[in-house]
């Protein structure tokens, strides 16, 4: 044990992710040996993030401003609203230069698990925003893993009915990859949102410009029809064919 | 003993993903349920978008894992779909919610007791199985997931003999406590008297009769549900997160 500051300061270390109680002594040294000027600096840039970022009141982006710089932005594209779980998704979806829309930050995943529900979720202020005429797309960009899905699926159907286009990020092979090491689930989704890469032969002459990219709209899952219990993937209906699911009839010695 | 060091430390097995954690900075701690207990593994790098762990080693899946045996946590070196589950899961999201549910029961069951593993990974396995066909109420699901699990665990209810002194029924009375129905002249203060149909309706989903849980009616149903999670409170003794969670048609 070191002496009041210096052991206060490797606790308040220690409980930043990612640094155990050897990692947060060796930089609270190095805050001692450093020079006054720059910790002192380190230590405003602190405090000044803590008193003036909040977040944006429209998108809940990160801002220092009642609203932030995207919302902001009168040249962006009002009609289309991506939909991202945390900020540092629009972060990496601004990196890429592709999108000049507007976002919304859910603030993170329906994860049961972990206590979230879509009351957690910034949905509700979705909806409000959709109140506006001029909004005709929402694109769902949510992490490509179960939580993100689930999240996904829960927004299609709430959103659903209020008759705007709702699409989703498309996920399949990464480039430079090999066929043959790709994953089953990835595959399939590959499959699922394959696009038209040419046609059967056309009576023009002229070489055809390819045709437009498809953007198939998510379809509104989680209501099967009646005695229909596939999706309407035919990927879907026949990856649930093949599997030899185990009847929990099966067990029902067990409980007797 | 293998001459290698490392081949005699590394082992196969299958299991069901139960729910995984972040890790670092891309990878994640699984939480595998395989028929011989829980596993705590971490797979490493399955966060980037370049990893082909990833998709298979997400919640519900069921997985053919290569692990290493680690110091605390062994390592997920390969691991190969079974089943895909989740996939057919997160499509419908009550049966998402639901089966979020079921592996928390799973989890917080099996930490207390490790005789019956294999029983319960079967038992869970079917529920997930049928849970992806979608051909039953998924909240029918869940709650005679919940009282098999229990059954399996040692504490198996009754809804057609007398809890108490084994009377043969039908009875009225219920006492949640005891663990299922009470006779006239044995009845606790604190008992429930629930409709008969959803005492009929509780021994279907106990049974895992479908043809007559399929039958019974939206306020058996909710009756129903509401006794399985007193019951399940009652001897788990701890909140279960995801059950609040849980939306049911």
């Amino acid at each position: 044990m070191y002496e009041g500051a210096v052991q206060e300061l490797i606790d308040e270390l220690g409980r930043l992710p990612g640094i155990g109680p050897k990692s947060a002594q060796r930089i609270a040294f190095h805050i001692l040996d450093a020079d006054a000027e720059d910790m002192t600096r380190l230590a405003a840039s602190i405090q000044l993030v803590k008193e003036k970022v909040k977040f944006c009141e429209i998108c809940f982006n990160i801002s220092e401003q009642d609203t932030c710089a995207i919302c902001r932005d009168e040249r962006r594209e009002g009609s289309m609203i991506c939909i991202v779980e945390e900020s540092k998704d629009v972060l990496a979806i601004e990196r890429t230069r592709a999108f000049g829309g507007r976002y919304h930050v859910l603030g993170g995943s329906i994860n049961p698990l972990a206590g979230v529900g879509p009351e957690q979720l910034h949905i509700r202020e979705l909806v409000t925003r959709l109140a506006d005429d001029s909004i005709t797309e929402l694109i769902l960009a949510t992490d490509p893993n179960l939580e993100g899905e689930a999240t996904a699926v829960y927004l299609v159907r709430a959103l659903a009915p209020l008759g705007i286009k709702i699409t989703r990020l498309a996920s399949g092979l990464p480039v430079g990859g090999d066929l043959e090491y790709a994953d089953e689930v990835t595959l399939a989704r590959a499959f699922e949102g394959r696009r038209v890469a040419g046609r059967a032969a056309a009576p023009q002459v002229a070489p055809q410009l390819p045709a437009p990219e498809p953007r198939t709209e998510v379809p509104a899952r989680g209501k099967p029809e009646a005695g229909e219990s596939t999706s309407d993937h035919p990927v879907d209906a026949q990856t649930q064919q093949r599997f030899v699911v185990p009847e929990m009839d099966d067990h029902r010695s067990a409980t007797r | 003993m293998s001459r290698s060091g490392f081949a005699s430390k590394s082992y196969r097995t299958r299991g069901i993903v139960l729910r995984t954690h972040k890790l670092g900075e891309a990878d994640r701690i699984i939480t595998l349920l395989t028929p011989n207990g829980i596993v705590r593994a971490v797979a490493k790098g399955v966060r980037r978008t370049t990893s082909r762990l990833g998709a298979t080693l997400e919640p519900f899946m069921e997985v053919e894992a290569q692990l290493v045996m680690g110091r605390n946590l062994d390592i997920v070196s390969q691991a190969q779909l079974r089943h895909a589950y989740g996939q057919l899961l997160v499509a419908d999201y009550p049966s998402y919610t639901v089966a979020n549910a079921m592996v928390e029961i799973a989890e917080k069951l099996l930490e207390a007791d490790s005789d019956s593993t294999l029983r319960q990974y079967r038992l869970l396995h079917g529920a997930l199985a049928l849970l992806s066909k979608l051909a039953v109420e998924p909240g029918a699901v869940l709650d005679s997931y919940i009282l098999r699990a229990l059954s399996i665990a040692g504490w198996a209810p009754s809804f057609t003999s007398c809890v108490r002194c084994g009377k043969p029924g039908p009875h009225e009375a219920l006492h949640v406590q005891l663990g299922g129905v009470v006779c006239a002249d044995c009845r606790p203060s604190g008992s429930l008297s629930p409709h008969p149909v959803t005492i009929q309706y509780l021994q279907a989903l106990l049974e895992g009769d479908w043809d007559a849980v399929a039958l019974a009616g939206p306020r058996a149903r909710k009756q129903a549900a509401e006794i399985v999670a007193n019951y399940l409170q009652w001897h788990l003794e701890r909140a279960v997160k995801s059950l609040r969670h849980v939306e049911r048609s």
